[in-house]
């Protein structure tokens, strides 16, 4: 297509889906500018659409409280369909052209690195608001999903103890699986236990008939499920089908993608997962969160955990500027150094971390049986994201712009 | 030792059954009319989708899977008579076109149906070589492929039709000078594609996640089983397929998924390298 014709139709595109949030009498002055990089279409789009909604939803519910310090929220939503060299030029007109405040979204963990650097460049805030793999120490990033410490530091103990200490991995081959594969294997080490196989997958192959075979000769006590995406999902009902019968685990199944609610009965049987959201859940503040939802989307199939975060994520931010009672970038970070950014979110109390700003969570085990119905198994109370703390990184003294690892530590100065 | 054995080759059986379903289709259309239908892997969603559809309203998976075939098939014909029938001289156009139309469908699907779809379920049944086992429903899908193999060659071989359709694949314009209806035997070409693809959908659907873009899963390996084959449906599909299966089966056991990816896409390179025409301009240059 010739250059100004794709322009114009991106133009276009993006001027049609910029969203202006209901602009309340209550709320006057200069809006806010939020900008949201969300796939509602494409692959990613099941995922995705939830997280506008969510957005869309703390938005409204801000504007219509008198905004944030008397300005209303504008959300500017732009969909990069799940290429992430559109995120990245997404990313660039947010910032450069829309000039934004803050910059909210990502869905991948290499989307999100695809856009980190370029919110670094230009100053503004960055929440990243999906669990991920954790280790990343940015002073421009603020994480409001769950990390490792909060999902496999809780799970997989419970895995190893409950069904054996031989593990089968399979994880999707980017980022994300090779980094959470990782975390598995030290996490299985310190248990005692081993990782016997190990299989990556490239993104959209979607029959495992060799990977089923693979396992059964392997013949794990349980299953590490950190494939992603729709064609990689494909393996629960074609392992189902085969006979595997394997426990299995994972971070991002069930309250994710609700892959429960999407296959057949007994696909998902089995599956285990630590989440710090899950529509499932019963407390007073959830069903009063999803009564709410499901007043503004009644046509949601689930809401997932990316939709809580995103919609947790812009409340956060409101309480994080009234703290610091400026949107300067410099003064909410000294509210979150000081430890002073708290909110009661639906799913508990979450404090963000001064030394990572990354999110406090409060994690609970579920699990799905035979007639994919969700079962709480047990409740861990708020667990810090400690562990970027405790191998050096310290975002009120130093800003390390790196991605740590088990096996790739801060060096010790 | 015999577990080992029929696991090789029941692996093997896999990757072909999903290179010929997924190909079959493309072939037709492209051996017939030299026509690149980018919408390929939008005729498998829709056979997808309708058995889903048609499963979830009652109907046994047998009969749901014969309503998403003639519904792709059916598609096909539309799309003939209101794209394609416009473009048979202009192979580039005719490539923008089906891309233009998948991205429609596509992108369709998802604002009319939403972004996931109820999935079906494999029917039970598994059986056990050794210490493996395996679902019987996987057979059905190897059945398929070679019932689709079948089919073609009776298709093309045996019938009126297949005479009339290999005179036109061979030279059209002798054949319409001789009174044949080529207009007619493309449309029904474009159709008989339209419906291997969604027969490949039909026969997958319970194996896999239901989403509007999962035309995408087939397209990379039907292009590459098609393109290895060469022009003719008959000679090149299979052998193809099988090569290719052959590679990626063998690498997906010895070094994991991702060897056989890049393993198989390799060997296409080569093969595209040496046999310029395919498998089938291989075949028959040497006079089979």
């Amino acid at each position: 297509m010739p250059m100004q014709r794709r322009t114009a139709l991106t133009l276009g595109t993006a001027a049609a889906a910029s969203v202006l949030v209901g602009r309340d009498a209550a709320a006057q002055g200069k809006p806010i500018k939020v900008g949201l990089l969300e796939d509602v279409s494409g692959d990613l789009a099941l995922s995705g659409i939830p997280k506008l909604h969510g957005s869309v939803l703390a938005a409204e519910e801000i504007n219509k409280a008198g905004g944030i310090l008397g300005r209303p929220v504008e959300l500017l939503h732009l969909d990069p369909q799940g290429d992430n060299a559109r995120y990245q030029e997404f990313a660039r007109r947010l910032l450069q052209r829309d000039k934004v405040d803050v910059l909210v979204g990502g869905i991948t963990s290499a989307s999100r690195e695809a856009i980190r650097q370029l919110a670094r460049r230009a100053g503004t805030f960055y929440f990243y608001t999906n669990q991920y793999e954790g280790g990343v120490c940015d002073a421009n990033m603020v994480s409001t999903g769950a990390v490792p410490e909060q999902q496999f530091s809780t799970l997989i103990p419970y895995m190893a103890e409950r069904f054996g200490k031989r593990v089968y991995t399979i994880a999707a081959d980017y980022n994300f699986g090779q980094l959470s594969a990782e975390w598995t294997r030290t996490l299985m080490k310190e248990l005692g236990g081993t990782v016997i196989g190990e299989e990556f997958i490239p993104l959209g192959v979607s029959q495992f008939a060799q990977t089923i075979q693979n396992i059964q000769r392997a013949r794990p006590d349980w299953v590490m499920c950190l494939n992603v995406g729709a064609s990689q999902d494909s393996f629960f009902e074609q392992a189902a089908a085969a006979g595997l019968n394997l426990p299995m685990g994972s971070s991002i199944k069930i309250m994710l993608g609700f892959e429960h609610k999407r296959f057949a009965p007994p696909a998902l049987k089995n599956m285990h997962a630590v989440a710090n959201w899950f529509e499932e859940l019963d407390t007073p503040a959830a069903q009063d969160f999803k009564r709410r939802w499901r007043a503004r989307w009644p046509d949601e199939t689930y809401i997932n955990d990316m939709g809580y975060n995103a919609y947790v994520t812009l409340h956060l931010y409101k309480a994080l500027v009234e703290r610091a009672k400026s949107f300067d970038k410099a003064a909410i970070r000294k509210v979150i150094a000081a430890g002073d950014a708290v909110i009661d979110a639906p799913e508990g109390r979450v404090t963000i971390d001064p030394a990572s700003q990354h999110l406090s969570h409060h994690m609970r085990m579920v699990s799905v049986n035979d007639r994919h119905e969700v079962a709480v198994l047990k409740d861990f109370g708020e667990i810090k994201p400690y562990w970027l703390g405790q191998v050096g990184c310290d975002l009120t003294k130093r800003d390390d712009n790196e991605q740590y690892s088990p096996s790739s530590l801060p060096r010790k100065s | 030792m015999f577990a080992e054995m029929f696991s090789v080759a029941y692996q093997f059986a896999d990757v072909f059954a999903f290179l010929i379903l997924s190909a079959a289709g493309l072939a037709v259309v492209f051996g017939m009319m030299g026509i690149i239908n980018m919408a390929h892997g939008e005729f498998i969603m829709c056979g997808v989708y309708v058995t889903a559809a048609l499963f979830h309203a009652g109907l046994p998976l047998p009969l749901a899977q014969a309503g998403g075939t003639a519904a792709a098939g059916l598609a096909g014909v539309a799309v003939e008579r209101g794209i394609v029938r416009h473009l048979y001289r202009r192979p580039l156009d005719s490539l923008l076109a089906t891309w233009g139309l998948s991205l429609v469908v596509t992108q369709g699907m998802l604002i009319l149906v939403g972004s996931s779809y109820p999935g079906i379920g494999t029917p039970p049944g598994s059986f056990s070589v050794g210490g493996y086992s395996f679902a019987a429903y996987r057979l059905a899908l190897i059945g398929g492929a070679v019932a689709v193999l079948l089919f073609l060659y009776l298709l093309f071989m045996k019938t009126r039709f297949g005479v009339l359709a290999r005179a036109t694949m061979q030279n059209a314009a002798m054949a319409r000078a001789l009174g044949v209806r080529t207009g007619g035997i493309y449309a029904a070409s474009f159709g008989i594609g339209a419906a291997l693809a969604g027969f490949c959908g039909a026969l997958y659907a319970p194996t896999m996640t239901l989403i509007p873009t999962m035309g995408v899963n087939f397209v990379t390996e039907s292009f590459v089983t098609v393109v290895v084959g060469g022009s003719n449906v008959l000679l090149g599909t299979a052998p193809a397929g099988a090569l290719l299966a052959l590679v990626r089966s063998g690498l997906n056991a010895a070094y994991g998924q991702i060897a056989g990816q890049i393993g198989m896409l390799f060997a296409v390179i080569v093969i595209i390298r040496v046999l310029p025409e395919g498998v089938s301009g291989w075949l028959t240059r040497r006079g089979a």
